[in-house]
């Protein structure tokens, strides 16, 4: 994972590293932080397709105010990954267009 | 913050951020005191007016005069300065140095704020940067303290008396 | 699952005004809920590595995110009169009804009933215009923060800085620290916008600020994989060669812009003022704004500074409170306007000053 080794000013205390899929593909992020924090570690950028011009599209803002994070999480669609935590076992896939919402909760 | 920012050179300088010539805010010491001074003398570089005065408010001395408003650029009571370095740690703009010519002959020594890693260790030799980030030197680092214990290190360089004007940082090469 | 949290206070937006407008009501006697979207409080003070300028007041010479403790540790000694729910947004205001809703995590919805409330909803990044701006790695300057000073993830290897305001000069310093390269900060006017010192820190190690300078377009298939900058004449007219640059981030720090939804839903008076950075609504100096249940502080009232923001806070706590039937010291509203007019007094306050005038009423009728 692209973590910051050494800081000069901060000390970062992650929490548990717990494994979640993405696209079918194990990864190891930390549990309670959001999950497009443990995407770009793992050097995953694109985290969805537009429904028209099929653009790639990763994370702009951070703060779950712009959409452009928004991926398939657990089977729901149009989730804000910059600010949903990370549970272990998560399946994260990209989200190609609108999404389909599920028609029951998971 | 008073530039005409027209095509002149040092105008251009001065608006990105460099310091071409002496300002109010941004001066250097009076010359003589400053030869005899043990201990070395503040050297400021807050040229623009912002609401700010950490350095007056740390001083201990009075030497950075109490402002009478916050916007207030610092100005100097040199009689007063006893080149403790607190200002260099406390400014939030990493504005503050202190520079003491009696070191030797040839050699002054420089207080600067460091907060990048790798940190530098007393007797490592690094590079001398000028305002604009071209080395010009080589220097030897003398002290290494953290007065505030907040991660705002204070390094005391060794460096050539001629370049006290324009060494501003340096760069640690492992 | 339907439920209705009942509050005195409403404080939406747990940032630096937020959770000062939530100290001053609780220190008052009110019972403060704030709810917060992200997955702890403090906002865009949890980012900031830096030490804060302004006076002792406003905490100078403490790093921004120990700012954050220390309002979250007065908050705690309050006891149990304020509530931070993290992880939870609000979703709409319905004004008929006067209740809010609010959303927590993906499946949780409930309505908030609250006497009055306080929106501190912040600001978020802009974007300008160019060829491939919407592909990956082109993230806002706070987006940038999040990722390497909240969660120590690499941003990416070299990054191109666009804009020299406060918050690229800021941003492109703790990249050096946390170990990024900047290939260069792009400024399109003729000065950095942002406070000279900290241009000063950053061109001393070498990284480049080139004034009259913009981005022409973003290069790469799937990501980002370089950029093209050009030089530009005093009307703003591309001139001389297109230079590339390689970089796998551009970074935007080309202004911030009021996050105001709820203002709009609550039908408060709102004007659009350049120099505020946006659409805000109207306020009074208690920061009330034409909705008698509904105040604001922060940059959703003009994209400002922290230290204006916690004052702001403080004011529109202090007056919420005041407004509950709470006991409060008209002292400290004289003091907290003191604060503000001090901070806004300078050069750097001018332009502030200017919008802020458009939009402070003397008073509401109601």
């Amino acid at each position: 994972m692209e973590l910051i080794q050494k800081h000069p000013i901060l000390e970062f205390h992650h929490g548990k590293e717990v494994t979640f899929t993405f696209d079918g593909k194990d990864m190891k992020g930390f549990e309670g932080e959001p999950i497009a924090m443990a995407l770009h570690a793992n050097d995953v950028r694109i985290y969805r397709v537009t429904p028209e011009m099929k653009r790639p599209r990763g994370f702009f803002c951070a703060i779950g105010k712009c959409s452009s994070c928004f991926m398939v999480v657990d089977g729901v669609p149009n989730v804000r990954t910059c600010v949903t935590p990370l549970e272990a076992g998560m399946k994260v896939e990209t989200q190609h267009g609108k999404g389909q919402v599920p028609l029951e909760a998971k | 913050m008073g530039c005409t920012c027209n095509s002149n050179d040092k105008e251009k300088l001065f608006c990105s951020g460099v310091l071409v010539e002496n300002r109010p805010g941004a001066i250097l010491p009076p010359q003589e005191a400053w030869e005899k001074k043990k201990g070395g003398y503040v050297v400021i570089e807050c040229p623009q007016r912002i609401p700010c005065n950490p350095c007056a408010t740390s001083c201990p001395t009075g030497a950075v005069k109490p402002f009478a408003d916050i916007n207030d650029v610092p100005s100097i009571d040199y009689e007063k300065c006893t080149g403790c370095g607190l200002c260099v740690a406390k400014c939030p703009g990493l504005a503050c140095f202190v520079v003491d010519l009696t070191y030797g002959a040839d050699e002054a020594v420089i207080k600067l704020p460091y907060e990048l890693e790798p940190k530098p260790a007393k007797g490592q030799k690094v590079k001398c940067l000028n305002r604009t980030g071209e080395e010009v030197s080589e220097g030897e680092i003398y002290t290494v303290t953290e007065p505030l214990k907040d991660q705002t290190t204070v390094v005391s360089v060794v460096i050539p008396k001629k370049l006290v004007g324009e060494i501003r940082a340096i760069k640690v090469v492992c | 699952m339907k439920k209705t949290i009942e509050t005195d206070l409403l404080v939406v937006g747990g940032g630096a005004a937020g959770l000062c407008a939530a100290a001053e009501a609780a220190g008052a006697g009110a019972k403060v809920t704030v709810i917060e979207s992200d997955l702890h409080p403090g906002g865009q003070l949890v980012k900031q590595t830096h030490k804060f300028f302004g006076s002792k007041d406003e905490y100078a010479g403490t790093r921004g995110y120990k700012i954050a403790d220390i309002l979250l540790d007065e908050i705690k000694s309050l006891g149990d009169r304020v509530d931070i729910r993290t992880n939870t947004t609000v979703t709409g205001y319905y004004p008929e009804e006067g209740i809010f809703t609010a959303m927590k995590g993906e499946d949780e919805y409930y309505r908030i009933k609250a006497k009055k409330t306080v929106v501190a909803t912040g600001a978020q990044e802009r974007l300008i215009p160019f060829p491939n701006n919407d592909l990956p790695g082109v993230y806002g300057a706070g987006a940038v923060q999040t990722l390497m000073n909240v969660y120590g993830v690499v941003p990416g290897k070299k990054v191109l800085m666009v804009g020299a305001g406060n918050i690229g000069l800021i941003v492109s310093y703790q990249l050096r620290q946390a170990g990024v390269e900047i290939a260069a900060v792009v400024e399109a006017m003729p000065k950095i916008g942002g406070y000279w010192v900290h241009a000063a820190k950053i061109r001393r190690l070498g990284i480049p600020i080139l004034l009259r300078h913009t981005i022409v377009e973003a290069v790469g298939g799937k990501v980002i994989e370089g950029a093209v900058i050009q030089e530009l004449d005093d009307k703003f007219q591309l001139i001389g060669e297109p230079k590339k640059i390689d970089c796998d981030v551009i970074c935007m720090a080309v202004g911030l812009t009021p996050t105001t939804e709820l203002f709009w839903q609550a039908g408060a008076k709102m004007q659009y003022c350049p120099q505020l950075c946006g659409h805000v609504p109207f306020r009074d100096n208690t920061m009330r704004t034409s909705n008698p249940d509904i105040w604001v502080a922060g940059d959703a009232s003009g994209i400002e500074e922290a230290s204006a923001a916690m004052v702001e806070g403080r004011i529109a706590g202090f007056s919420a409170a005041k407004a509950l039937g709470c006991k409060v010291n008209e002292i400290s509203f004289k003091e907290y306007w003191t604060r503000l007019d001090h901070l806004r007094a300078g050069e750097v306050g001018e332009k502030i000053r200017g919008g802020i005038c458009q939009v402070l009423v003397d008073g509401w009728e109601a």
